[in-house]
């Protein structure tokens, strides 16, 4: 038995994002110090914020910082980091970067080199496995990467057939191929995307159950050759392959089942002399088997569920284990207590596509020991192409599915995020689902019942349309208050905003965009609030605008707490849980657009055409050159007034033209 | 200061019988505006709504700051008058705010006979220039007028305050340094060309403005050239070629939101030389003024109820309280901003025209705007106070108010009558602006008064003649006079012929003072120098 080296004092975290700040948080309450590494893009970013020191190791894409193991090691040496936290993604599973870790003498918390390469390449995993007894998938896991290899594997595996990249994970290189005809395109595209995102194009093919669940173990080793598991968690709920909703314990899960498949994983770990936190994913077959898919040698994005059900922290676990140190406690320590689940918020839109810009609000529901918000983001925030759009994990926790299902449901509808579009309702459209409440769940969830779970964009509501143009009402007499009281006459009736007409009632319209079509709310000045014409009818309509920015409104006697965030015409109004978006047209606002395509293109002055840039029937974008010509030794350029269309060309090269002629016509589009 | 202590019953019979004569009062007139804010009526409204114009309320509502208070002038213009149907006299003019900056706006009315100018309408036009410029207010001219209505012409051209006076007063309003802006909504023909030509900076709508000299049938008939509206006048032509206008509009909200962008880029500073207080509301609700004024106008009442419903918390510090009674004076707050109140109290004596004109010195000397509350049937008549010198101390009051050049503002709250008109500032004395209340009465003297003196004279030719005259002949002779006086004293009756500058609701009293007021302060009070008071 080795003695336990003394705990860290520095260490390096070589990863941004919500991870990097939830291994500062055990850090720091460890009294480790934390030193944090960002690229040109995270200068300001939350985790640099967060870290002890931080170090700058390159531009903006992550092939150029996160992903340089040179850069990395050199901000720890020059730190003086004992270790390196890699996170999840990114180094956390690069052998070389092990390697190179430990031969500068800085600690790599995460397993020996060679589990990880054992692990590596998903092939040679499985071949592992299949050694130690752990049941794998059918499928192909060979060297022979040639077509013909690959398509007789797939052949022999049965349609329809699953193809990854090799040393793959996150979904990135993954095609699902229904028939024989697919499959050359298909491999095609699954090589190109894991060449670009592994460096490696290898490919293994396995069969693809048709309503398999995604149940992964948590895994622990010590290097004193203890190994335990930390029960289960299921991340069936997928989509492009990506875990969206993680829970432990898995749904109705079987006790003797939940050992067999912790015994399997421990003996996993085993069979490739494991050390620290891993995860054996696999997938559940309805009948109760179980395969072996792939082990994770790092920390899982999913990991606070299981912190959650069994009280640990599974950080402070990787950091007392690569100092050395025995595993907290023996395997029957541990007792699943109660229920988590955790969802992934994206700022993504509809189709799952990223979404970027910057987080001009962002409020996410408060913490307790129900709710639990992991993320790397504050409001102000920008996300960016570079990274992962992901904006938090949401965790919640309760003494059983249900309420767990209860807290998810009410922590999703105070989450607040406007800027890109998000996930939000998407996942609130999960929870809210019966199947999710019945437990029924395979990684076909959300293809299953994607008819439900992808928001429907509904017209606003008179609620959503009253919120929003009393938000707009409210701020204007808040502007005009503040332009009331910088001004050289502060009381003047002329700052009151209540519509004052002589001998009559008063009213005005606002008018939005709803998703492309025009809405008007036209509104009536009353002695105390507002009656609003709303497209459902008549409503009354008072409130204020609170110091934290909330709107308190009462619409026909009803009162109601809304957020509704403005940026530049764009509104969105949070209610009931849900955003709604409109965009606000003000007629005012658009003093600037002077219309000058209008068809007339003259001669400013006398001179000659020395150019003939475009031809009648031409299409041509604003500013597009049309024609040149020389006068008084200048050239000047005719230029398109608008995106338009060149109707017809009244000059050639080498006229001389006088000033004031219509040189070309020109239609607007 | 002291707030004044109301010995109104709110509850009592006679308020609840006046607060119901007065809300009938009050109903009717926003009747009436609610008629007048139709325009030239449903047909015109939506011929000129199908040409995507806005009406010219909307272009009003759009270039001012949303949800700011406009302050319409006059709008009972040419009420009764001609065929009946001149609505606002075809033209609505009033102070409103665009970017923080208190303009003048002047909007014709295109669906009232084409926006052509009758008596009245250029009449309203000077009194709105005549404001700007006392005020220093920009104006704004949202132009759609075919000029001069033809059969009008002899009310309408020749004489010193008619359609000429509009540019003259442009020039020298933009001489003054008081911006002029023009955003040609439509037609500008003939005169009418000069409103844009003559402004500042100006702005016109593509395909729907235009601006010429003599229109096509003119052009043609004068030299046979045959052209069109848009090319002959149209907004491609002035913005580009000829230059009468500096801005290109696509629509009328574009030229409105162009028209804002100008008066931001307006480079004026208000200075507020008065010492503000914060405002707070009267501590007695102006809605009890309905129940505070009789409902018979000769019935008398205490004026300061009216005050304590009008000024700051209904605090005031009364000046010379004991002496003079029949006129209150006193210094108050409305909007924060102190004011020195005249108002009377009962028929004017010697001693009440004292001192008012005394008070009235110390406004102009202090710089505090002026309020005078009009409810007055004249100075007291009779040997004693003609010997007592009643005419020369009725003229120190008239002196007094005439030379002031402080903000004088009027409202008429009773009754306006003879040489009591002249000495509460009535229009002949240029308050800044004049007001009247619905259930007020103006006139030369009242009816009874004027039918007793003409029956009197009548009677006492007859009595020379030996004749004698039956009460019911009498009764018969006085009757016409008696209408003629109600129709001609009726506030419909002033409003229409511009003799004010329009009927307020009496709970808006305290508004439309206070936006005035503030209006007033974009203009440098000049230094009073009072004329001989006769002593």
């Amino acid at each position: 038995m080795t003695t336990a080296t003394p705990m860290f004092d520095k260490i390096l975290i070589a990863n941004r994002g919500e991870i990097a700040c939830r291994v500062m948080r055990t850090a720091r309450r460890l009294g480790v110090q934390t030193v944090a590494v960002y690229s040109d893009a995270d200068a300001q970013a939350m985790h640099v914020a967060m870290a002890d020191e931080a170090r700058h190791i390159g531009p903006a894409p992550a092939a150029e910082s996160y992903l340089v193991a040179q850069r990395i090691l050199e901000a720890a040496q020059a730190s003086g980091a004992q270790a390196v936290h890699p996170g999840y993604g990114f180094l956390s599973e690069n052998a070389h970067f092990a390697r190179a870790c430990a031969a500068a003498g800085i600690a790599f918390i995460g397993p020996p080199v060679p589990a990880i390469e054992a692990m590596g390449s998903k092939s040679a995993a499985k071949a592992l496995m299949a050694d130690a007894g752990v049941p794998l998938v059918p499928g192909y896991h060979g060297e022979d990467q040639s077509l013909d290899a690959l398509a007789a594997a797939a052949e022999a595996t049965g349609y329809p057939v699953l193809i990854k990249a090799a040393l793959g994970g996150g979904g990135k290189g993954m095609r699902v191929v229904e028939k024989a005809a697919d499959l050359e395109a298909a491999i095609a595209a699954a090589q190109r995307e894991s060449a670009s995102a592994f460096g490696d194009s290898r490919l293994l093919i396995e069969r693809y159950l048709t309503r398999p669940r995604h149940v992964e173990i948590q895994v622990f080793a010590d290097t004193q050759g203890n190994a335990i598991h930390l029960f289960e968690r299921d991340c069936s709920i997928q989509r492009r392959h990506q875990k969206v909703v993680e829970e432990a314990p898995a749904p109705g899960l079987a006790p003797a089942l939940r050992r067999r498949m912790g015994e399997a994983a421990v003996a996993a770990a085993r069979a490739i002399g494991y050390v620290g936190a891993g995860t054996v994913e696999f997938l559940l077959d309805e009948d109760e088997s179980f395969y072996f898919m792939e082990m994770n040698t790092r920390l899982q994005v999913e990991h606070p569920v299981t912190e959650m059900v069994t009280g640990q922290d599974l950080v402070e676990w990787q950091l007392r284990v690569a100092a050395g140190e025995p595993l907290p406690c023996g395997q029957d320590d541990l007792v699943l207590n109660g229920h988590a689940i955790e969802v992934r918020v994206y700022a993504e839109n509809e189709d799952f596509m990223p979404s970027t810009g910057r987080l001009r609000h962002l409020r996410p529901p408060a913490e307790d020991a129900h709710v639990r918000v992991d993320t790397g983001v504050r409001q102000g925030d920008e996300v960016t192409i570079h990274y992962d759009p992901m904006i938090a994990k949401l965790i919640v926790w309760d003494r059983n599915r249900a309420g767990a299902i209860r807290r998810l449901r009410g922590a999703l509808a105070d989450y607040q995020i406007v800027g890109p579009a998000s996930n939000l309702d998407f996942l609130a459209n999960v929870a809210a689902h019966p199947a999710f409440a019945a437990g029924d769940l395979d990684t076909r969830f959300i293809d299953r019942h994607r008819g439900d779970l992808v928001p429907q964009r509904p017209p606003a509501g008179d609620r959503v349309l009253a919120l929003a143009a009393l938000d707009v009402l409210l701020r204007r007499a808040r502007e005009a208050a503040v332009g009331a009281r910088a001004s050289n006459d502060p009381f003047a009736p002329w700052h009151q905003t209540s519509g004052w007409r002589l001998n009559d009632d008063n009213h005005h319209e606002i008018r939005f965009q709803d998703g492309g079509e025009p809405v008007v709310v036209t509104v009536h000045y009353r002695p105390r609030g507002f009656v609003f014409e709303l497209p459902g009818g008549a409503m009354a309509v008072d409130g204020e605008i609170d110091g934290a920015g909330d709107l308190h409104a009462d619409l026909d006697g009803a009162r109601l707490t809304a957020t509704v965030v403005r940026h530049g015409d764009d509104l969105a109004i949070m209610c009931d849980g849900r955003s709604h978006r409109v965009t606000l047209f003000d007629p005012a606002a658009h003093a600037g657009d002077q219309d000058l395509a209008t068809g007339r293109l003259t001669a400013p002055m006398p001179g000659k055409v020395i150019a003939v840039r475009a031809a009648a029937g031409d299409r041509v974008a604003a500013g597009a050159p049309l024609l040149v010509l020389e006068a008084m030794k200048m050239e000047h350029t005719i230029a398109a007034p608008a995106d338009g269309t060149v109707t017809a060309i009244h000059y050639a090269v080498g006229d001389q033209v006088e000033e004031g002629v219509e040189l070309a016509e020109f239609e607007a589009e | 200061m002291t707030q004044y202590k109301s010995t109104i019953q709110t509850r009592s019979d006679d308020f609840k019988a006046n607060a119901a004569a007065m809300e009938d009062l009050v109903a009717d007139l926003r009747a009436r505006v609610a008629e007048i804010k139709q325009g030239g009526g449903e047909r015109a409204r939506e011929r000129h709504l199908k040409r995507g114009k806005l009406l010219p309320r909307d272009r009003i509502r759009q270039l001012l700051d949303v949800g700011s208070p406009f302050l319409e002038l006059s709008q009972l213009a040419a009420w009764g008058m001609y065929s009946g149907d001149i609505s606002s006299a075809g033209i609505i003019t009033g102070i409103g705010r665009i970017r923080g900056q208190e303009c003048m706006v002047v909007t014709n009315d295109a669906t009232v006979k084409g926006g052509t100018y009758y008596g009245l309408t250029v009449k309203k036009h000077l009194r709105a220039q005549e404001i700007a410029r006392e005020n220093n207010l920009p104006c704004v001219y949202l132009v759609e007028s075919g000029g001069a209505n033809l059969p009008q012409q002899d009310e309408v051209f020749p004489d010193r305050e008619h359609f000429g006076r509009i540019f003259y007063n442009q020039a020298n309003l933009s001489a003054a340094g008081i911006p002029q802006i023009a955003v040609v909504h439509g037609s500008c023909t003939a005169g009418g060309a000069y409103v844009p030509a003559m402004s500042d900076e100006s702005i016109i709508v593509k395909g729907q403005g235009t601006i010429f000299l003599g229109g096509p049938p003119l052009v043609k008939a004068a030299t046979g050239e045959v052209v069109s509206a848009e090319d002959l006048g149209g907004g491609e032509l002035h913005s580009r070629t000829s230059g009468v206008t500096d801005h290109l509009a696509r629509d009328d909200a574009h030229a409105l939101a162009i028209a804002r962008r100008i008066v931001g880029n307006l480079n004026r500073v208000k200075r507020v030389g008065l010492d503000l207080r914060e405002p707070r509301e009267p501590a007695y609700d102006p809605h009890e003024l309905y129940g505070v004024i009789p409902a018979d106008i000769r019935k008398p009442y205490d004026v300061r109820e009216v005050i304590a419903r009008i000024v700051d918390a209904s605090e005031f510090d009364e000046f010379k309280q004991l002496y003079g009674t029949t006129l209150v004076c006193g210094f108050a707050h409305i909007f924060g901003y102190p004011v020195g109140i005249v108002a009377n109290n009962g028929i004017l004596f010697s001693e009440s025209a004292l001192k008012g004109a005394h008070f009235v010195e110390l406004c102009s000397q202090r710089g505090i705007p002026l309020i005078f509350l009009q409810n007055i049937t004249g100075f007291m008549v009779g040997s004693k106070y003609e010997a007592g010198g009643i005419a020369k101390d009725g003229a120190k009051m008239v002196t007094a108010v005439a030379c002031a050049k402080v903000p004088r503002f009027t409202v008429i709250v009773g009754g306006s009558f003879g040489a009591g008109n002249y000495s509460m500032c009535g229009r002949g004395y240029s308050p800044r602006l004049l007001w009247m209340w619905p259930n007020a009465r103006i006139s030369v003297m009242g009816g009874e008064q004027a039918a007793g003196v003409l029956s009197t004279v009548k009677r006492d030719a007859m009595e020379a003649r030996g004749e004698t005259w039956p009460a019911e002949e009498e009764a018969a002779f006085k009757k016409p006079i008696l209408d003629q006086y109600e129709h001609q004293g009726h506030p419909y009756y002033a409003s229409a012929r511009l003799w004010d500058d329009g009927i307020i609701d009496p709970a808006d009293t305290r508004m439309v003072l206070g936006l005035g007021i503030s209006a007033a302060l974009n203009a440098p009070v000049e230094k009073t120098t009072f004329g001989v008071f006769r002593m």
